[in-house]
C-alpha cells in the first residue's frame, strides 16, 4: 500500500523535474556544507593532533605572553623570556633536561634565487641528543649535525622534493649543497625524512650558536623553553613548579603571570575548542541555510497542493479518503528532503576528499585531511528527511482537507 | 428478475442550499428519486436546473443541508467525509465528463488507483486492471500515459476505472460531453453494454436527449425538482 503511495510521489515529483530539482538545491546546499566543512574540520583537527604527536607527550613547553600575530612563537613577547631560564627550570626535581628553543626567519638563496624561510635552533652537546630523540630526526641523505659542525645545516624533506623547493629553485636541494642564508655561505650536512607536518618539513635546523652568531637572534630572546620529564607521572607538579619559579623571577603575581605553560595536553584542549567553536559557527550557518531550504520545500508543496487541486478531487472522488491524500503529500515533500539530503552527502564528501586531495598536492602535507564520520552522514541523511517531512505537514494537511465537490469544479 | 425491483438509491426531500453572502440560494428544492437495482436512469435538465448538485449528492461527494439520502438501505446524508470516501471507492463508479484521469500515471495505473484506495493485492489489481481494459478494447493501450490517448480512449480507461471496484451504481457525468458523436456513440455502446449484459444500475446526467434516450427511464429536472418523468417504451 504505502509503497504503491510511493510511486505515485515519484510520478509527481518526476514531473516537474525543474521544480523538484531546485527544490533540492536548497536542501543539498546545506547539508552538503555540513558534510564537507565538518568532516573538514574533522579532519584538521585529527592532522593537527598527530602533529603534536612528534613533540611527545611528555614535554612541556614555555613562551612568554605578548602579541603573537603571524610570528614566531614569541617574538610579540613584551618581556621575552631570557637565556638563563633553562638552567633554572632544569634544577627542578622531576625534569630531565630542559634548554632554549630559537626560531628566525632568513632568506635563502639558490641558484640566484631568493625565498623566505625559518630557522630553528638545534641545542648542543647532550641535549642534542634529547632532542634528536624526542623529534625522531633521522637523515635520508648525508647525516644529521654535530657539535664540530661550522656552518652546517640540516634541511627539511620538503626542500629535496621537485614538487616544492625545486619548483622554485630549479632543483630540490641535496646534501653537499651550498647555500646561501642571510648572504651567508652554508653547507647542507642532510635531509630529514618526511614528517608530514610543514613545521618539519619546511625548516631548515642550524646549531645553537651558530644561530646566535650568523642569525642576528637575541640570546635573551628564548622563542619557547622545552622541558622535557623524567616520567609523565610528574606532568602536572613540574608544570607548577615552573610557574612558581617563573612568578619569582619575572617578579609577577599569581593570576598576573606574563607567560604561559603549556602542557600537550593543555594545547590540545585549546586547540579542540578553537575547532569546536569554527565546527559550531559552521553548522549553525549550514543550519540556516537547511531552514531556508526547508521553507523552499514547503513552498514548493503549497504550489502543487494548489496546482493538483483537481487531482485531489478526483483521488477523492474514487474513494482516497483524507489520510489517503495527506500521505501522498507527506511522502513527497518527505522525498525531497531525502533526495536533497543524500544528493548534498554526495556532493559534500567529493568536496571534503577533493579539497584534502588538493591540498596534499598544492601543500605536500596531510594538513587538510577529511574525516566524515558514519554518525555524520547519517545524522544529515535524517535530519534532511525529517526537514522534509515536518515542512509538507501543513501543505499536504490543507490538500487533504480539500472538498471534493470544490477541488473536481476545479478547470485545469 | 426479482433483483431489479430492489431500490438502490433512495433521495428523500433532498435540499440543498448554498450561501452566498446574505442570499440563500437553493440548488435543490427538495428532490425525490428512487433508483431500483440494474435501472439505466438518465437525468436531464438545463444549467442551473441542479442537475451537477443532484449527481454529487447521489455519488455521495456532498450531503445535503435537509433531507436523507439511502444508498442500499443505508443513511449517508449524515456521514464524515472519510466515510464517504470508502463508500465512493467501493459502490461507485464514477464517469466524467473531462474524463478526470491522472496524467502522471499510465492507463494501468489510472485503473488500479481506486483498488489502492481500497487495499487490493497488487496481483489482484494488475489482473483486474488488465481484464477491464481488455473489455473497453484497450489491451494495446495499457502503459499509455492519457496524454498519449484520443478523448474517446481515455473515456475508455475512464469506464473501466469505474468499474475496477464492482461498484453498485455507474454514475456518468454528460459521458460524452466532450466526444464526438461518433466516438461518443461508442462510449454509449460500452455503457449500454454494461447495463444490459452485467446488470450494473447506471445513472447519467445530460443535457443531450439523444444520449438520454439510451435509458430505460429519463428524468427531467428544473429549479431543484423533479418536474417530469419518462419511461421508455419497450421497442
Amino acid at each position: 500500500m504505502k509503497y504503491d503511495y510511493l510511486i505515485i510521489a515519484v510520478r509527481s515529483l518526476a514531473k516537474r523535474k525543474t521544480r523538484t530539482y531546485l527544490t533540492m538545491i536548497g536542501i543539498f546546499i546545506g547539508i552538503a556544507s555540513v558534510i564537507a566543512l565538518i568532516g573538514l574540520g574533522e579532519g584538521l583537527r585529527v592532522a593537527i593532533t598527530s602533529q603534536f604527536g612528534f613533540m611527545g607527550t611528555d614535554v612541556l613547553s614555555v613562551q612568554a605572553a605578548g602579541v603573537s600575530g603571524a610570528g614566531m612563537p614569541g617574538t610579540g613577547a613584551i618581556t621575552p623570556l631570557t637565556k638563563d631560564l633553562a638552567e633554572k627550570i632544569d634544577r627542578i626535581g622531576g625534569v630531565e633536561v630542559a634548554f632554549n628553543r630559537y626560531m628566525s626567519t632568513t632568506t635563502l638563496e639558490f641558484n640566484d634565487k631568493q625565498k623566505i624561510e625559518f630557522v630553528i635552533s638545534m641545542p648542543e652537546g647532550s641535549t642534542r641528543n634529547i632532542v634528536e630523540r624526542m623529534v625522531n630526526l633521522k637523515a635520508s641523505q648525508g647525516r644529521l649535525l654535530t657539535d664540530a659542525d661550522h656552518k652546517k645545516v640540516i634541511l627539511g624533506d620538503n626542500y629535496a622534493q621537485d614538487s616544492s623547493f625545486g619548483t622554485t629553485f630549479g632543483r630540490p636541494l641535496r646534501a653537499g649543497d651550498k647555500i646561501l642564508l642571510n648572504g651567508m655561505s652554508f653547507e647542507v650536512a642532510g635531509i630529514l625524512e618526511k614528517k608530514g607536518s610543514f613545521i618539519f618539513d619546511d625548516a631548515i635546523w642550524m646549531n645553537e650558536d651558530e644561530m646566535l652568531e650568523y642569525m642576528g637572534v637575541d640570546e635573551d630572546n628564548v622563542n619557547i623553553i622545552a622541558i622535557k620529564v623524567t616520567d609523565i607521572a610528574y606532568m602536572d607538579s613540574v608544570k607548577e613548579d615552573i610557574e612558581k619559579l617563573l612568578r619569582k623571577e619575572r617578579g609577577v603575581d599569581e593570576g598576573e603571570e606574563d607567560f604561559s605553560v603549556e602542557t600537550p595536553q593543555s594545547m590540545l584542549d585549546s586547540l579542540n575548542s578553537t575547532l569546536y567553536a569554527i565546527q559550531l559557527f559552521v553548522t549553525i550557518i549550514a543550519v540556516i541555510s537547511l531552514v531556508v531550504g526547508g521553507i523552499g520545500i514547503m513552498n514548493t508543496m503549497y504550489t502543487a497542493v494548489m496546482e493538483r487541486t483537481k487531482e485531489i478531487g478526483i483521488m477523492k472522488s474514487l474513494g482516497a479518503k483524507n489520510s489517503t491524500i495527506f500521505t501522498l503529500f507527506f511522502i513527497e515533500s518527505g522525498l525531497l528532503g531525502m533526495v536533497g539530503g543524500i544528493i548534498g552527502i554526495i556532493l559534500g564528501l567529493l568536496f571534503a576528499y577533493g579539497a584534502a586531495w588538493a591540498g596534499r598536492l598544492i601543500l605536500g602535507a596531510d594538513l587538510i585531511q577529511a574525516s566524515v564520520s558514519p554518525g555524520l552522514v547519517l545524522g544529515a541523511l535524517t535530519f534532511s528527511f525529517v526537514l522534509g517531512t515536518v515542512c509538507g505537514v501543513l501543505p499536504a494537511y490543507q490538500a487533504s482537507l480539500l472538498n471534493p465537490v470544490d477541488s473536481l469544479r476545479k478547470a485545469k | 428478475m426479482t433483483g431489479k425491483e430492489k431500490t438502490i438509491l433512495d433521495l428523500r426531500d433532498v435540499w440543498k442550499i448554498y450561501e452566498m453572502g446574505d442570499v440563500k440560494v437553493p440548488a435543490l428544492s427538495g428532490l425525490n428519486l428512487a433508483v431500483k437495482k440494474g435501472e439505466f436512469l438518465s437525468i436531464m435538465g438545463p444549467s442551473g436546473s441542479g442537475k451537477s448538485t443532484a449527481m454529487n449528492m447521489i455519488g455521495c461527494l456532498d450531503v445535503p443541508t435537509k433531507g436523507k439520502i439511502f444508498l442500499e438501505g443505508h443513511d449517508i446524508s449524515t456521514m464524515s467525509e472519510s466515510d464517504l470516501a470508502q463508500i465512493r471507492g467501493k459502490k461507485i463508479g464514477f464517469i466524467f465528463q473531462q474524463f478526470n484521469l491522472i496524467n502522471t500515471l499510465t492507463a494501468m495505473e489510472n485503473v488500479m488507483l481506486p483498488m489502492i484506495f481500497q487495499g487490493v493485492p497488487k496481483n489482484e489489481r494488475v489482473e483486474k486492471a488488465r481484464k477491464l481494459l481488455e473489455m473497453v478494447d484497450l489491451g494495446d493501450r495499457m502503459h499509455h500515459k492519457p496524454t498519449e490517448l484520443s478523448g474517446g480512449q481515455q473515456q475508455r480507461v475512464a469506464i473501466a476505472r469505474s468499474l475496477c471496484n464492482d461498484p453498485e451504481v455507474i454514475l456518468a457525468d454528460e459521458p460524452t460531453g466532450n466526444l464526438d458523436s461518433k466516438t461518443g456513440g461508442t462510449v454509449m455502446d460500452f455503457l449500454r453494454k454494461l447495463h444490459e449484459k452485467e446488470g450494473k444500475t447506471i445513472i447519467m446526467v445530460t443535457h443531450d436527449a439523444n444520449v438520454a434516450k439510451n435509458a430505460d427511464r429519463t428524468e427531467f429536472l428544473r429549479d431543484g425538482k423533479i418536474i417530469k418523468s419518462m419511461r421508455k417504451t419497450a421497442a
